[in-house]
């Protein structure tokens, strides 16, 4: 199982990485990725939403079934990742290149609140 | 963030949740050939064993094969067999004449909605096999056990029996070059009809719109079987491959497409119903006097997304529901069986509710693939 120690983890199993211009990227885990199997469709966040930590902001569905995605933290939402839409099966491919969405934090800090790889690791 | 269509049947610490699931005779296979098993009826059943996409295209183009011993035979012998089944199926056995020759029907229930879906084998008067789901053969066998009274028919549930579905355009053959003599026995087997290959029986069935065959074998061998098909290039595939392959060709599941509640007549089950003929069946007079309201039909999603099961659709007819809806692996595209207001017909343009949106589909008649090839026009 792929968990890469740079990230931070949500017990819904989204990834988030905070970036020197202080957006966040978030995306599913390998280990979603390999529970949802090989996945069709991407339901992604309007540009400009404003959302709360653990709204429902998208949806991932593979050919069983349909997953909610929450936002690790709260912020508004500034870029979603067209490509990976246009090519769902791409988040099986590389769960952590395949980012969906990218949000401006209203506090940096509530990522502090999220797991570390170890401590993602340990829920699984 | 699992909404899974197969509930998985470990917990987080992978802690088994239901003590009493029971397993194939492959189930060590499964377990070797890295399947990922969930619950299905109280089974222990691989999902898939790595892609379900790929197990897809591996039956549409060459071929695959199921473990489907959870479903269960169950062998109907004694001079009162032809007549049980006069009585307990809606589709009438007097169809069959030729030896190994296989019917497939609704049995119903009094009210004319569906206890199960089967298909019955004919060897003799006296001696049929049927097929039955896994998640109604209890209540199944209780319901046939109890008909069977008095009128000497025996009863024999198989869980002897083992059964492999080898499905694809190469599945024939490469089933004839796994299993030395099975040629000559099934070489002029034609579909739907069955022919016996020592103590194993060779069925020209399955449920996938592809040719091939349903092999029903004793337990014991079920391995070995399993393996020489393997080696002879059949690949295994689970039962998520088994839901988009069905789906695609058109094919009723019990318990999304039709249950207890439903009648066969508005499940796109009319053609295996025989109300013509004067013998009296289970259900029949109910049927026979009510008016078809509702029927099933086709979709495919032109916007983007996934259809599934209980979405609501809106049709110039008033308001129908997604009986059976996933991702076509062939069709690159969402399609659905749904039951809609008569009156409502292919070429419509209809509403289909997912979650806070209405996204477009069109009604179709199914089948949107058999042997292969896409049925549907414009795709």
């Amino acid at each position: 199982m792929n968990i890469p120690a740079d990230l931070k983890y949500a017990q819904s199993h989204e990834w988030a990485r905070l970036a020197d211009d202080g957006l966040v990227t978030i995306g599913i885990s390998d280990h979603a990725q390999e529970a949802l199997g090989d996945i069709v469709f991407l339901e992604l966040p309007q540009v400009g939403r404003k959302v709360k930590a653990g709204e429902e902001c998208a949806v991932v569905e593979s050919v069983k079934a349909a997953s909610d995605i929450y936002a690790p933290v709260s912020g508004e939402i500034v870029a979603v990742n067209q490509a990976a839409a246009d090519a769902p099966e791409s988040v099986n491919l590389d769960a952590y290149a395949a980012w969906l969405f990218k949000l401006k934090p209203d506090n940096a800090a509530d990522l502090d609140g999220l797991l570390d790889a170890a401590a993602y690791q340990s829920t699984l | 963030m699992f909404r899974p269509f197969f509930i998985a049947r470990k917990n987080a610490n992978n802690v088994t949740q239901v003590p009493m699931a029971k397993q194939t005779p492959l189930y060590a296979t499964h377990l070797r050939l890295s399947g990922k098993l969930v619950d299905f009826a109280g089974w222990d059943m691989p999902l898939h064993y790595g892609s379900q996409v790929e197990e897809h295209h591996q039956v549409r183009r060459d071929a695959g094969m199921f473990d489907v011993s959870h479903m269960l035979a169950v062998d109907l012998e004694g001079a009162g067999a032809h007549d049980l089944l006069h009585k307990l199926v809606a589709n009438n056995v007097d169809k069959l004449t030729v030896p190994g020759r296989a019917l497939y029907s609704c049995m119903l229930n009094a009210q004319g909605g569906v206890i199960d879906d089967l298909i019955i084998y004919f060897f003799r008067s006296d001696f049929y096999r049927i097929v039955v789901n896994a998640g109604t053969a209890d209540k199944d066998l209780a319901w046939i056990t109890q008909h069977a009274g008095g009128i000497g028919v025996n009863v024999t549930a198989r869980r002897d029996l083992a059964m492999i579905a080898v499905q694809g355009p190469n599945a024939r053959a490469r089933t004839w070059a796994a299993l030395p003599g099975a040629e000559a026995a099934s070489a002029g087997l034609k579909p739907f009809h069955a022919v016996w290959f020592d103590d194993a029986l060779i069925a020209r069935t399955g449920y996938t719109g592809e040719d091939g065959f349903e092999l029903m074998i004793p337990a014991e061998r079920a391995e070995a079987t399993w393996n020489a098909l393997l080696g002879a290039g059949v690949k295994p595939a689970g039962l998520g491959a088994r839901d988009t392959l069905r789906l695609e060709a058109g094919l009723a599941l019990y318990g999304q497409d039709m249950d207890e509640e439903t009648s066969p007549l508005e499940a796109g089950l009319a053609w295996t119903v025989d109300l013509g003929a004067p013998r009296d069946f289970i259900g029949k007079s109910v049927l026979a006097g009510r008016r078809v309201e509702r029927q099933s039909l086709g979709l495919l999603l032109i916007d983007k997304g996934v259809l599934r099961a209980h979405q609501k659709v809106h049709t110039a007819q008033g308001e129908g529901e997604i009986t059976s809806g996933t991702f076509s692996p062939t069709l690159s595209r969402s399609i659905a069986l749904a039951r809609l207001p008569a009156g409502a017909a292919a070429g419509d343009t209809v509403e289909v509710e997912i979650r806070d949106k209405r996204l477009k589909a069109t009604v179709v008649k199914p089948p949107f693939v058999r042997n292969g090839k896409i049925l549907i026009e414009g795709i």
